[in-house]
């Protein structure tokens, strides 16, 4: 792998509510090579819509980063003050939302919220600057740009919103995008057209992006690698081919096999029987076992570390061995 | 636009009319105003000559129908007191009356945004439970209280402002308003301050709620990803937000600032339209009475249309024709 443009290790960010500390991020690491997709894939609260924050530095009181570092391109992010990364916010790195009908301003015009994007970072006229949004629009498909930038949100498409909100992510043609579920909330086709416009626009800029899903079906359709997150770890990663077909933990196992197109029609579908654990009392051990069908003795004492395993790398006692000492 | 605006006037008309019926009759049942304006030495036959004179010797009815014919000629009846019409002198105190209301209506933007943004971007820190503090007391305290406590602290102890009156008359854009001279402004302090607190309290908590609200929404941390500053976010983002509620709300409040100044004006003797009122009811001078309630209700029905359509331009969601069902 090239030297990764984005660098995340052994990142905690604990959010320090009433109830108590409920650690949504709990040792994450993860590396992204320049130009690479990769699909972060996982229940809802397992964290990772949190990761992406966290990757922003967008999260709130009472949450916080406790541990880790952010690298991009060999910078720490965590250590840089709000100023100094908002500086680095939407120009090294973007982000876009899951709900495209709530991420862009109801009262602004989409020229003035493309364009306040371009000046924040870059010095030019204002006449340049909406050259430039106009630029975006285009690339990202929207037809008509000149006349439609001037149009509101709510005169477009959820959609179209969505192309609205890739358009600003893209302006400044970042190293690193984190897509937060940006497909989610739309139809299956506009889902398609958004799926492919941001890949290829990936591949044409060369920015890497982080794919927050919980759609199996869009990873492997999409991601170069994969990483399977579970209470605030990641207990899977590898390439997506390796990963989705021979999945080592048995919580991918579990994901793969609960989507409905490998079920027999009429048979009982298959589920992961449980929910995910409160992140603010994680049982001592591998936070999946209480779930497991394989789980052993260990897994209920010992929390798995990540190790390589084949072409992919797995937190599970089971799948490395280790259970068979006992 | 047009048949919106068209429609809006309609609507006003007819609470103009109900209105007119109501408090026409309604004044009359509380007393004869005959009774007010003899004095007592006169002999019976002056005082139903004074009832003749003012038309009041006929019946009600009659008399209503009278009033109308002369409200559709653009006639308000004479003031029984004055013996002026009575919307001259309404129009003439007007002037006081909306100079007071809009330097009001100043302050609690003015105060009322800042403090309540504030309030709502850091609502645990001391000073914004300070804000709040302050808040409820403008909220609950009465009205006449505070203007005598201001006029016994600022006046009276510590002699910076005067406690009653009206600064001299000058002349802005062919409009006497005494905002004009420095004197003016001295004297208009106290009792705006004292009509704009709880207008001030009003504020600060549609502008704490509407940040509160908006900082968790999604455009907002969409801001913050694009590296947007935090002037720009909160200045242009939140606060354009915000601004609809309070502006709806402080367009309504404008008419009530106008209708009841009263009891400020009464402390601080403010030659208004507010004082007006008062001694119009105290003496039953129906004309003065009806003519002011017709003035009021045109004004709110004006100030409402403005509001629709400041709230137009600020939420672009809002068609015009769609606020009017």
């Amino acid at each position: 792998m090239d030297a990764p443009v984005l660098n995340v290790e052994g990142l905690k960010t604990h959010f320090f509510t009433r109830a108590g500390v409920v650690k949504s991020v709990d040792g994450v690491s993860l590396q992204l090579a320049p130009g690479e997709i990769l699909g972060l894939v996982g229940e809802s609260g397992s964290g990772k819509s949190v990761t992406g924050f966290s990757i922003l530095g967008l999260i709130d009181p009472p949450g916080r980063i406790v541990e880790g570092t952010v690298r991009l391109e060999g910078r720490d992010l965590t250590t840089l003050d709000d100023k100094a990364m908002s500086r680095v916010r939407g120009k090294d790195l973007a982000m876009i939302f899951q709900d495209p009908m709530m991420t862009l301003n109801p009262v602004l015009k989409i020229s003035t919220q493309l364009i306040e994007t371009v000046l924040a970072h870059a010095p030019v006229s204002k006449a340049e600057a909406r050259q430039r949004a106009i630029a975006a629009l285009a690339m990202v498909g929207i037809p008509s740009p000149e006349e439609r930038i001037d149009a509101y949100p709510h005169q477009f498409s959820g959609g179209m919103r969505q192309r609205v909100a890739i358009a600003t992510a893209l302006l400044h043609r970042p190293k690193v995008i984190i897509a937060d579920e940006p497909t989610t909330a739309l139809d299956v086709t506009i889902q398609s057209q958004i799926l492919a416009k941001m890949q290829e626009l990936c591949r044409e800029i060369g920015t890497a992006m982080i794919w927050i899903t919980h759609d199996l079906s869009v990873v492997a359709g999409l991601a170069d690698r994969v990483a399977v997150m579970y209470a605030g770890r990641i207990v899977e990663t590898g390439p997506v081919g390796a990963v989705l077909d021979f999945p080592h933990h048995p919580y991918t196992q579990g994901l793969i096999g609960s989507v409905p197109s490998h079920a027999e029609p009429g048979a009982r579908l298959a589920q992961i029987p449980g929910a995910t654990p409160s992140l603010s009392a994680l049982p001592d051990g591998c936070a999946f076992a209480p779930r497991c069908a394989k789980a052993i003795g260990l897994c209920r004492r010992e929390a798995p570390q990540i190790e390589p395993l084949g072409m992919a790398s797995v937190a599970c006692h089971v799948a490395q061995g280790t259970g068979g000492l006992e | 636009m047009f048949a919106f605006i068209l429609r809006r006037a309609g609507q006003g008309l007819l609470v103009i009319a109900v209105m007119v019926v109501l408090v026409f009759f309604g004044v009359n049942v509380v007393g004869d105003p005959v009774w007010i304006l003899v004095s007592p030495d006169m002999t019976q036959d002056q005082i139903a000559e004074v009832a003749r004179s003012l038309g009041l010797d006929r019946p009600i009815q009659e008399q209503f129908f009278l009033f109308v014919g002369g409200i559709l000629q653009g006639e308000l009846g004479r003031s029984f007191v004055h013996g002026t019409p009575a919307i001259g002198l309404i129009l003439e105190r007007m002037p006081a009356t909306l100079e007071l209301a809009l330097v009001a209506l100043m302050l609690a933007i003015v105060v009322g945004i800042p403090l309540g943004l504030y309030a709502g971007l850091y609502p645990d820190s001391a000073p914004a439970r300070g804000i709040m503090a302050v808040s409820i007391l403008g909220f609950s305290l009465p009205t006449f209280w505070v203007g005598l406590m201001l006029i016994m602290v600022f006046s009276v102890m510590l002699g910076w402002l005067p406690a009653t009156g009206r600064g001299p008359v000058g002349h802005f854009l062919g409009i006497p308003t005494s905002l004009v001279s420095w004197q003016g402004w001295v004297h208009i302090l106290l009792p705006a301050i004292n009509l704009a607190l709880l207008k001030i309290s009003l504020v600060i908590r549609l502008a704490r709620a509407g940040a509160r609200e908006a900082v968790l929404q999604d455009y907002v941390k969409f801001a913050r990803a694009k590296g947007l500053g935090r002037g720009r976010i909160v200045g242009v983002h939140i606060l354009k937000n915000i601004m609809i509620p309070i502006v709806t709300i402080l367009g309504l409040e404008f008419g009530s600032l106008v209708a009841f100044s009263v009891v400020t004006e009464t402390i601080f003797s403010w030659p208004g339209m507010g004082r007006l009122l008062l001694e119009a009811i105290q003496r039953l001078d129906r004309p003065v009475i009806v003519a002011y309630v017709i003035v009021v209700v045109c004004l709110f029905v004006v100030i409402n249309l403005m509001v629709d359509i400041i709230y137009s331009l600020l939420d672009p969601r809002v068609r015009l024709s769609e606020a009017a069902t």
